[in-house]
């Protein structure tokens, strides 16, 4: 128990952590390391493997290899209920509460104060009322919970956590929907906690609050540790190349000869295209033949973009056209009459239908776009499967098998398949290599270039950097839901992309006006 | 692939012989048919028979649950459509009035189908509320009387014969190959298939999933009709306080029962209708056999239950791993 107030030793220590998904390998030997009294951030890009080691240390999931210690003593908590006793507390981006109950009874939820069975009502709002008071908060205690801002449900859950004796706090994007003045207020708290000893771990894809509040960071990539730094000596470029890409050294000669596309014809062009609180109005011309690739950080409206042009999100302002002719992009189905296609990034709930076979994944879009009196025949399908199955090499080799049980990288192929199937004249891929090992990976990456090569235009996001310079005619960068910055030619490498995801907002303005 | 074929209708096709053979131990003369008047009789002609309406629904509803939805307003739905048949028979023809029950068959569905896709309200919420007014609709046409009539062209519908056989039954028959046709004949199969799977990848494929969602809604509203006329016609009356009670679960009961998951995918019409049958098996053989009809409603449900199981991979698993004990051990 004394180890714990020992400054010298670490809050919690997670060591050599592993943790497999069936095949896919989530977490491989991370070790991650919290002192009491500070604030931790934890980042990394989508699939990364925060939320699993959030899970990891929080006996959600049951973890492979590696240890856990809590104040030096190794814990091995297998429930929520158990880990919140150890005294790690997790507070979620989407509050678990009861927003139906009142802030007090949230607050006392299972340890209510009782007299002869009763619920001492009075007694439990006043303490509600001390507790939040604490938090600088001064609230109905008596009111339900829904009626507050998600702000203050946040410091309910939080004061909640804290109250339950938790020594570790951790705050998984506790500021995804709170407006600046609310963040505000979440951040004094933080630091409130810190001083009274807590180590908190702050996970969030806002890298400006990152470095508001953080005294530390560790970054994962692809379920590996990259590394632990202090917060006020790390470089915000370096940072980001810890994020998303490899050192500069091993990618820069690995982009291919240029192509020439110059004089190629523009397959769809978008003019000041956006939607209000989605993506700032853009321009984008996508030319028959070239690769453009969407850079950006998280968030930063990469998917965004895509869904916009390829229909799923309608646009508010500006024109779409195709070769040359103005166009109305309203839903998926104008998408696909207009020749669009659009594989997810979420696989599992956006792409594939799980329950139905290959065959019958493949040709789901044709037959959408042909329409119902047009259906293809049975030999027809068992024609395009087997086709497509033997073009990108589907494994195994069965039309018939339910997608559900391929492998992420053939599940990718099968919805490649399926637009290619209704040959189309663009191709928004998000994320493509997501999740896949390594040898469909590079296969996924050459189809990508095969496809260019007959005049397919594609539209390609990834948070693999070395991955976009290698095969992109033009780059396009994102920060803050806006398109800040095009690179083309030469210009595309791994240090000017970071370099402009980096850049403050002065020099983009700068940049602008040059 | 061979191997899996077979597989899929097993469960339903052995159990069915199961009570099959059960009915004919209670009741001996249980497979006897007779020819009288041009006409067969038996025990098994009256099984179809009864089993009309809710092998009727059940098509309408399996493509319904096909797209993760459910429908119980079909009951209602038949005591409107019966109702208004009844009302019309006396003084107009079959063809106007087969039109008007049918098309307010098809209002109704296209009344649930609005609130479901366009709306986007939850199917059970969607189609309780006109499980509730759709009676109140029907007393209302009926002036909360028993309305009868002797049209004979409605009672043949009801009581006559074709080829021998129940003119119901013949309906019946012949919905099931129509919509079997249309269902999967054009690419509506696969399309209701995909969209019952997963909508939000459907969508993104370019599937219109509104209107799969809202014609599987409509067929059932004319399902729901066709079985409501032809009860009105079977008792020479309408009775919209009784008529197609409680049957939306006999026909839920039949989809689930022929193989359909309640969160939508694949589906098969015939397992289905081959649901219904095995219902309505059961039914005949508890009242043949003497035993009070309360019996009935628990028997169902070890014979649901039964069913169930076998086709539950869990359970097969587990049977599985008995099998292969029991293998070890000799």
């Amino acid at each position: 128990m004394e180890n714990s107030l020992d400054p010298a030793l670490p809050l919690l220590e997670v060591r050599g952590i592993s943790k497999s998904f069936g095949a896919v390998r989530a977490l491989q030997e991370v070790d991650f390391t919290l002192r009491a009294g500070e604030i931790h951030a934890l980042l990394g890009e989508n699939g990364a493997g925060k939320s699993t080691l959030i899970k990891v240390v929080t006996g959600v999931f049951p973890r492979d290899a590696g240890i856990v210690r809590l104040g030096g003593e190794e814990v091995a908590p297998r429930s929520a209920k158990a880990t919140l006793q150890a005294g790690i507390a997790t507070v979620y981006q989407e509050v678990n509460l009861l927003p139906n109950l009142s802030v007090a009874q949230n607050l006392f939820l299972d340890r209510q104060p009782m007299r002869f069975g009763i619920v001492r009502e009075g007694e439990m709002r006043r303490r509600a009322k001390a507790l939040l008071a604490d938090f600088g908060l001064d609230i109905d205690v008596a009111a339900p919970l829904g009626n507050y801002s998600v702000a203050i449900q946040h410091v309910t859950a939080i004061a909640r956590a804290v109250d339950l004796s938790a020594r570790v706090l951790i705050l998984d994007e506790p500021t995804a929907s709170l407006d600046r003045h609310e963040v505000e207020i979440l951040f004094r708290i933080m630091r409130q906690l810190a001083k009274r000893g807590i180590g908190i771990v702050f996970v969030s894809h806002f890298l400006d609050q990152v470095y508001e509040i953080s005294d530390r960071i560790t970054v994962l990539r692809n379920g590996r540790l990259v590394g632990e730094r202090e917060t006020a000596s790390l470089p915000r470029l370096e940072l980001i190349r810890m994020m998303l890409g490899r050192e500069l050294a091993e990618t820069t000669s690995a982009r291919a000869a240029t192509r020439e596309h110059q004089a190629r014809e523009v397959c769809a062009s978008f003019e000041n295209y956006g939607k209000a609180g989605y993506v700032a109005p853009f321009h984008l011309e996508l030319r028959h033949g070239e690769v453009v690739g969407l850079a950006g950080l998280l968030g930063s409206g990469r998917t965004e973009t895509a869904r916009l042009v390829f229909g799923a999100e309608r646009a508010d302002r500006g024109q779409a056209k195709v070769e040359g002719a103005p166009v109305r992009l309203h839903s998926p189905r104008d998408g696909v009459r207009h020749g669009f296609g659009y594989c997810p990034e979420e696989r599992k709930t956006d792409g594939i239908v799980a329950e139905l076979s290959v065959r019958e994944n493949i040709v789901l879009a044709l037959q959408a776009k042909r329409g119902l009196h047009r259906p293809l025949s049975r030999r027809e399908q068992d024609e395009i499967a087997r086709r497509y199955v033997k073009m990108l090499d589907i494994r195994p080799p069965d039309p018939e098998r339910p997608v559900g049980l391929l492998s992420g990288g053939n599940q990718q192929k099968v919805l490649l398949a399926r637009w290619l199937a209704t040959s189309p004249r663009l191709l928004v891929l998000d994320e493509p290599t997501r999740g896949i090992d390594v040898g469909a990976h590079a296969e996924i990456i050459r189809l990508i270039r095969d496809l260019c090569d007959d005049g397919l235009s594609l539209l390609v996001i990834s948070s693999e950097l070395d991955e976009i310079v290698t095969y992109s005619d033009r780059v396009v960068v994102l920060r803050d839901r806006a398109h800040i910055e095009e690179l083309a030619g030469e210009a595309i490498d791994v240090g000017n992309i970071l370099a402009a995801i980096a850049a403050d907002g002065a020099a983009v303005a700068l940049e602008a006006h040059t | 692939m061979t191997a899996l074929l077979p597989r899929r209708g097993l469960a339903q096709i052995l159990a069915l012989i199961v009570i099959l053979a059960v009915d004919r131990v209670v009741s001996p003369q249980f497979f006897d048919l007779r020819l009288q008047d041009g006409r067969l009789f038996g025990s098994l002609i009256d099984v179809l028979n009864r089993g009309t309406p809710v092998a009727l629904l059940s098509l309408g509803m399996v493509l319904v649950i096909a797209t993760r939805g459910i429908d119980l307003s079909v009951g209602a739905v038949m005591a409107i459509c019966g109702a208004i048949a009844a009302s019309l028979a006396d003084s107009h023809g079959l063809p106007v009035v087969l039109a008007a029950a049918l098309g307010a068959g098809l209002l109704c569905g296209l009344w649930n189908g609005f609130l479901v896709a366009v709306l986007g309200m939850q199917p059970i919420v969607a189609t309780l509320i006109l499980m509730v007014a759709g009676r109140g609709i029907a007393q209302l046409i009926t002036e909360g009387r028993i309305v009868t009539f002797s049209s004979p062209d409605l009672v043949w519908l009801g009581n006559g014969s074709v080829l021998g056989l129940p003119v119901p039954v013949v309906i019946a028959l012949g919905m099931l190959i129509l919509t079997g046709a249309v269902v999967r004949g054009s690419a509506l199969g696969l399309l209701i298939e995909a969209t019952g799977g997963n909508a939000r990848a459907s969508e993104l494929a370019g599937v219109g999933t509104r209107a799969m969602i809202l014609s599987v809604y409509v067929w059932c509203g004319v399902c729901a009709a066709l079985a409501g006329v032809i009860a009105a016609a079977d008792i020479m009356g309408a009775d919209a306080n009784n008529a197609g009670l409680w049957l939306e679960l006999d026909a839920i009961l039949a989809v689930v029962i022929g193989g359909t998951s309640l969160f939508g995918g694949r589906f098969s019409l015939v397992l289905a209708v081959l649901g219904a049958l095995i219902i309505q098996t059961m039914n005949t053989g508890i009242l043949l056999s003497g035993y009070p009809p309360e019996f009935n409603l628990l028997v169902k449900a070890v014979v649901v239950l039964a069913v169930l199981l076998l086709q539950s991979p869990k359970f097969s698993g587990l049977a599985g791993i008995a099998a292969r004990l029991r293998r070890t051990k000799a």
